[in-house]
């Protein structure tokens, strides 16, 4: 049966066209990314917490429309949240958030702006407990 | 039967074209990452577990003396097909890159010292440079890199250049799997035998489209892999001169790579069974002789033939695309069938997944080779590569397939 990808909904393709938060910050709390090596992506998000909470978020990197689009909608639910809000997010409330479905040689793409707020979190907790 | 040129009737030979996708014909345009399998193939494989399967080189038994004769075959097989002088210079190995380590690790590690340099390309796969820029961090060696031209393929005046003393190795790529660019290697050859340099070719993506001739080449290495040349996955074969594969040492050890084994010593096998230690891909290795016979019934000049007049194709009804940007060298007649080409804007990744949908595969990505992306100045590109199944409506179809890629993206 023929069918439209069903991954190109007008969300992801509105977020790849425009990025929200696009860019960098300044003064970052912290600098994280994570790239694709099957296909090259990276995305980069700068994260500004005050106290618990998170402020602001620069997102920049390249990709595809899927890993792009994903990390802007990831970015623009972000902000707002505390540090424990954050950390309790899985990959089935990425998907929820996006709305779709990816297949599995897309799921990576999808996931990636995920992976670098996670890395991003981790990171956060290893420098609270060394400093 | 292979034999028969029109492409209608050999599409028939791999069982795989029976295949729908989503309700469209599978149009395969991939076979520069893996290439699909002959029923000859598939067959062979179910008839060698059926009938004959047993160790080789060790039973006295009719069964295991067959496999063994089957297995000594194909390497007389390989041993034509790239027209070495014998037998002991060609040895099996899982595929390209592990041909390459091998090379690395024994001959390398034994001659490459301090201030040599060993010479790569601009075009390398990961396969042909990782291996070296490892070599060159752990002897103090310098890695020195031939410069593209202005057409997709290599600078050879620049490479003359760069082909001096200091140059104990030149390993290059035989062909490119992004631009498709086949090297000319003959001045380059003429000048590393000047200069004293061993020469190594990858021919992962030559190997499987036109006539391989080792003594003519005049290499001193040669690796390919069988999975790209309708064989199966797992065996590759890498070619050596038999006095530089004796003066090697062993890269694996264990069984059947030795002569003799005491307690605390050991001497190595005759070539080629010195490099192929422990159990072998048997099976594998026997039915890759089905391949190769298939490509011979073709033959290797009507195999590159069929490829160029593809990529001719390709290219010249990607042209009617204005969206559409190509990387590839002017003469189809200097490629192999490869195509790399973006649709400009949009992410080749995007592109590979749309046209998907219709049945058309195609890779996207940085194929291996993220340096020359990086000198292209891009970071991936979408790519279609053809072989001796693949016909001009596979490329309508992709054509058709990729005209919806920007409708998806307004």
């Amino acid at each position: 049966m023929s069918h439209v990808p069903t991954d190109y909904t007008e969300n992801i393709l509105d977020h790849n066209q425009h990025p929200r938060n696009w860019g960098t910050l300044t003064n970052p709390t912290i600098a994280t990314e994570e790239n694709n090596p099957l296909c090259g992506d990276k995305i980069h998000y700068d994260l500004k917490f005050k106290g618990e909470k998170l402020v602001e978020i620069g997102f920049s990197g390249k990709g595809c429309a899927i890993s792009k689009g994903a990390g802007s909608i990831l970015s623009e639910w972000a902000v707002g949240k505390t540090k424990k809000e954050l950390e309790k997010l899985d990959t089935k409330d990425i998907y929820e958030m996006i709305g779709i479905e990816l297949s599995p040689a897309r799921a990576k793409c999808g996931m990636l702006g995920f992976a670098v707020l996670k890395k991003a979190l981790t990171l956060i907790k290893i420098e609270k407990s060394t400093s | 039967m292979s034999h028969v040129t029109s492409h209608k009737f050999l599409r028939h030979d791999f069982p795989i074209f029976n295949r729908r996708i989503n309700g469209h014909p599978l149009t395969y345009l991939d076979s520069a990452s893996t290439s699909q399998k002959p029923k000859s193939v598939i067959d062979a494989i179910v008839n060698f577990y059926e009938h004959t399967n047993a160790n080789i080189h060790r039973g006295i038994y009719p069964l295991s003396q067959e496999a063994t004769q089957q297995y000594e075959e194909t390497r007389e097989a390989v041993r034509k097909f790239i027209n070495a002088r014998s037998t002991e210079e060609i040895i099996f190995t899982k595929n390209t890159s592990e041909g390459i380590n091998l090379i690395a690790y024994t001959w390398g590690q034994k001659n490459i010292k301090k201030g040599d340099i060993v010479l790569v390309s601009a075009l390398e796969h990961h396969s042909n440079l990782v291996p070296w820029q490892m070599l060159c961090k752990k002897t103090g060696a310098e890695l020195q890199v031939i410069p593209l031209n202005d057409d997709f393929g290599l600078d050879l005046d620049a490479a003359e250049k760069l082909l001096t003393e200091k140059v104990k190795l030149l390993a290059i790529t035989h062909a490119s799997n992004i631009t498709g660019a086949i090297t000319s290697i003959e001045k380059l050859t003429k000048k590393a035998r000047e200069v004293g340099a061993k020469i190594l070719l990858d021919g992962a993506q030559s190997a499987p489209h036109m006539k391989i001739d080792v003594q003519k080449f005049d290499c001193d290495f040669f690796a390919f892999s069988s999975h790209k040349m309708l064989g199966p996955t797992g065996v590759g074969v890498l070619y050596g001169k038999k006095e530089l594969l004796e003066s090697m040492p062993p890269f694996l050890f264990g069984g059947d790579m030795i002569k003799e084994v005491h307690q605390y010593e050991a001497s190595w096998n005759d070539l080629p069974w010195k490099f192929e230690a422990g159990t072998p891909n048997i099976a594998d290795v026997i039915v890759f002789k089905k391949a190769l016979e298939y490509l011979e019934n073709i033959g290797m000049e009507k195999v590159l033939e069929h490829d160029q007049m593809l990529l001719a194709y390709a290219k010249q009804k990607l042209a009617e695309l204005p969206e559409i940007e190509t990387y590839s060298p002017k003469n189809p007649k200097e490629c192999t069938g490869v195509l790399s080409f973006n649709v400009k804007g949009i992410h080749p990744h995007d592109t590979a997944d749309i046209v998907s949908q219709e049945g058309v595969c195609m890779r996207s990505g940085h194929h291996c080779c993220e340096p020359l992306m990086k000198t292209l100045n891009l970071d991936a590109t979408a790519r279609m590569s053809f072989y001796v199944y693949n016909d001009k409506p596979d490329i309508d179809r992709a054509v058709e397939a990729l005209k919806k890629v920007k409708k998806v993206f307004i």
